[in-house]
């Protein structure tokens, strides 16, 4: 399918596919086994001004958008998605200051996230608040010409490796949701501390940690936008991000559907390419339609987002929700075309069957993801009587 | 540090096959890439920008499609290029070549520091590196692994030997060809990609550079390929069975007993 990309997005997909090709897939096994975040990915990502895609022009990026974003990260995603879960990461740090940033905490932090020079994280979940992101617990309080944090934030991708964090917290407890702020945190802030890393069924080479803030005072020019803002902060961030994890699914569900139509192509049973076996080809006709349906949507929703759209969040939610529930499916497939071979560790499909399944959990499960539509259209047919 | 980097345009050898019947290369088809060995020259470059500052400049010589080449190179991120093309560059042996290569740099003034690759892995001759130090009467290190100390007039590298490796200083300007130890080559980059589209190649013929026409290509060439072929295997051949140290000593008592090696006095 051609999707009429300009030649800034092709290249862009070109250069993600030769780094997946050359640098990610020849490692990914052992990155995986060995749960390792890859500097060495990482390091290429930002040489080939990778981390650029997203930042404006003025702070020395390319000035990119959603769909470029989505463009790189499936890319990557087709080879390994912890790798590029890591560097997605980066961007959903990053949001948030491109989305409300003063124009000082743009020029102090844009051009170090674009550089590839540092990391980003995002932190918004908490063990006790997941989902119901309205009950964290950690606060946030104003001294002088300071705010001073103390609680914890847990499953952080990039925890540890990040430069720079974008975290919520409490900031009047007495409003609710509206009571919550965002702010810009350094790694080597005073009680800023990442704590555990964690141990997790799939995308092993991206880093999952948990960041501790005892006492942690911060200057006051690091809030982002104004108090009360944290959770739109958050949930703009989200609108932003969710059609990348949807791409990051497509991509996911590629690399199953190559490495099992390849396979179903050699395998030989009763004399034949079990490719030829309807039962089989059905499976393979089933995943490339859906994921093509699914790359359709995704691409689409970008670009509806990148046209300036303002209310977006029933359709991102789509992109993420439809694509990652698609890839859950397709890498489990995978691993029943290949039978016993996709069931082995030699193989990368099991992998990318453990992988796909975090792309239904984070970012908003998918269970939230059909709140956010279900909301939408009640809102929508409620307009229509 | 003002750098040049020489790069050659070579057939992606990994696909060239040898015409059967003519023995000579097929080159119909066949894609033509950067020389492999060039790629390590450019990384060592653009680590040496970072560290040191300056400018790079990309230089080949080939056919006026060569300077797809350059524009490659700049999408790694060099910041200019030069490709030497001209009729009467045609057909240059090693010689022929470093006479237009050093008249290229000299003209471009206070050049500090030229890199190739090794070799090139179409030719495979290891000259034209050296070839342009000796014509510039330049220092040179040649199979560069490491650059361990990089100031404004001197660069301390480690030379890649059989048996390890010489640390040696060499005095700037100067020239090093490099091997792959130097650093795996980086991704090309977007900005220099987007960069590479829309840059236009200089290109300068012999005349430009103040050759005259018997100094240079096949004119100015004292070697001749004559005939290139696919050595035939010939002689007797046995195959070998049993453990490593069965076949290894019975391989030594062979080469003893055919006087491949004579042993004693």
């Amino acid at each position: 399918m051609d999707y009429f990309f300009t030649e800034e997005q092709e290249m862009i997909r070109d250069l993600c596919r030769q780094i997946a090709e050359e640098r990610i897939k020849p490692v990914r096994a052992e990155l995986d086994e060995k749960e390792e975040f890859p500097h060495e990915i990482m390091k290429a990502l930002a040489q080939a001004d990778l981390f650029q895609i997203i930042i404006p022009e003025q702070y020395g990026g390319l000035g990119g958008g959603c769909l470029e974003n989505c463009i790189a990260v499936e890319e990557l995603s087709r080879a390994c998605c912890g790798c590029s879960t890591s560097y997605a990461a980066s961007f959903l740090g990053a949001y948030p200051i491109l989305l409300y940033g003063s124009e000082e905490q743009k020029e102090k932090y844009l051009p170090l996230i674009g550089s590839g020079e540092q990391l980003c994280a995002f932190a918004l979940t908490e063990s006790a608040s997941g989902s119901d992101a309205g009950s964290i617990q950690t606060e946030a309080q104003k001294d002088g010409d300071s705010y001073v944090l103390n609680g914890s934030k847990q499953w952080i991708t990039n925890g540890g490796e990040a430069g720079i964090y974008t975290v919520v917290a409490i900031t009047d407890r007495s409003k609710g949701a509206r009571g919550a702020s965002a702010f810009i945190l350094e790694e080597g802030d005073e009680g800023f501390e990442v704590s555990k890393k964690e141990k997790k069924l799939g995308i092993r080479a991206s880093t999952t940690a948990e960041l501790v803030f005892n006492n942690c005072r911060i200057p006051a020019d690091r809030l982002l936008g104004r108090e009360g803002l944290g959770f739109v902060v958050a949930m703009r961030t989200f609108d932003k991000s969710r059609p990348g994890v949807g791409a990051q699914a497509v991509g996911l569900a590629a690399g199953a559907l190559d490495e099992a139509a390849a396979f179903a192509r050699v395998r030989k049973q009763f004399g034949k390419p079990i490719i030829t076996f309807q039962a089989v080809g059905h499976m393979l006709a089933n995943m490339a339609t859906r994921i093509e349906a699914s790359r359709a949507l995704v691409y689409a929703v970008a670009r509806y987002i990148d046209s300036g759209a303002k209310d977006f969040s029933k359709v991102s939610a789509m992109a993420k929700v439809f694509p990652t529930d698609m890839a859950m499916d397709a890498a489990t497939d995978a691993v029943q075309i290949m039978g016993g071979h996709g069931y082995m560790r030699e193989y990368p499909v099991e992998k990318m069957m453990r992988d796909a399944k975090i792309l239904q959990i984070y970012e908003g499960t998918n269970q939230i993801q059909r709140n956010v539509i279900g909301q939408e259209l009640n809102k929508e047919y409620g307009r229509k009587k | 540090m003002k750098i040049v980097v020489c790069i050659k345009q070579v057939p992606d050898t990994a696909h060239v096959r040898l015409d059967p019947e003519t023995h000579t290369l097929k080159r119909e088809g066949v894609e033509s890439i950067i020389n492999p060995f060039d790629l390590f020259a450019l990384e060592a470059a653009l680590q040496l920008r970072e560290q040191a500052g300056g400018e790079i400049t990309a230089l080949t010589m080939g056919p006026p499609q060569a300077a797809e080449v350059i524009k490659e190179a700049i999408g790694y991120g060099v910041d200019e290029g030069l490709l030497l093309s001209d009729r009467a560059f045609a057909g240059a042996d090693t010689w022929a070549t470093t006479a237009a290569l050093a008249a290229a740099i000299e003209a471009m003034e206070g050049v500090d520091l030229i890199i190739c690759g090794k070799q090139a892995v179409d030719g495979d001759t290891a000259q034209v590196g050296p070839g342009i130090a000796q014509r510039l009467e330049l220092p040179q290190v040649a199979f560069v692994k490491a650059f361990t100390e990089v100031a404004a007039d001197k660069l301390v590298v480690e030379r890649q030997m059989d048996d390890g490796y010489d640390v040696v200083a060499l005095p700037l300007p100067g020239l090093v060809t490099v091997v792959r130890e130097v650093g795996e080559p980086r991704p090309p980059s977007l900005k220099g990609k987007m960069r590479a589209k829309k840059y236009e190649v200089p290109v300068k013929g012999a005349a430009d550079l103040g050759l005259a026409e018997d100094q240079v290509g096949l004119a100015g060439s004292y070697t001749q390929v004559v005939k290139v072929f696919a050595p035939q295997a010939s002689g007797e051949q046995r195959m070998l069975e049993g453990s490593a140290e069965q076949t290894g000593a019975q391989v030594v008592d062979l080469l003893v007993d055919n006087q491949v090696i004579v042993v004693g006095s």
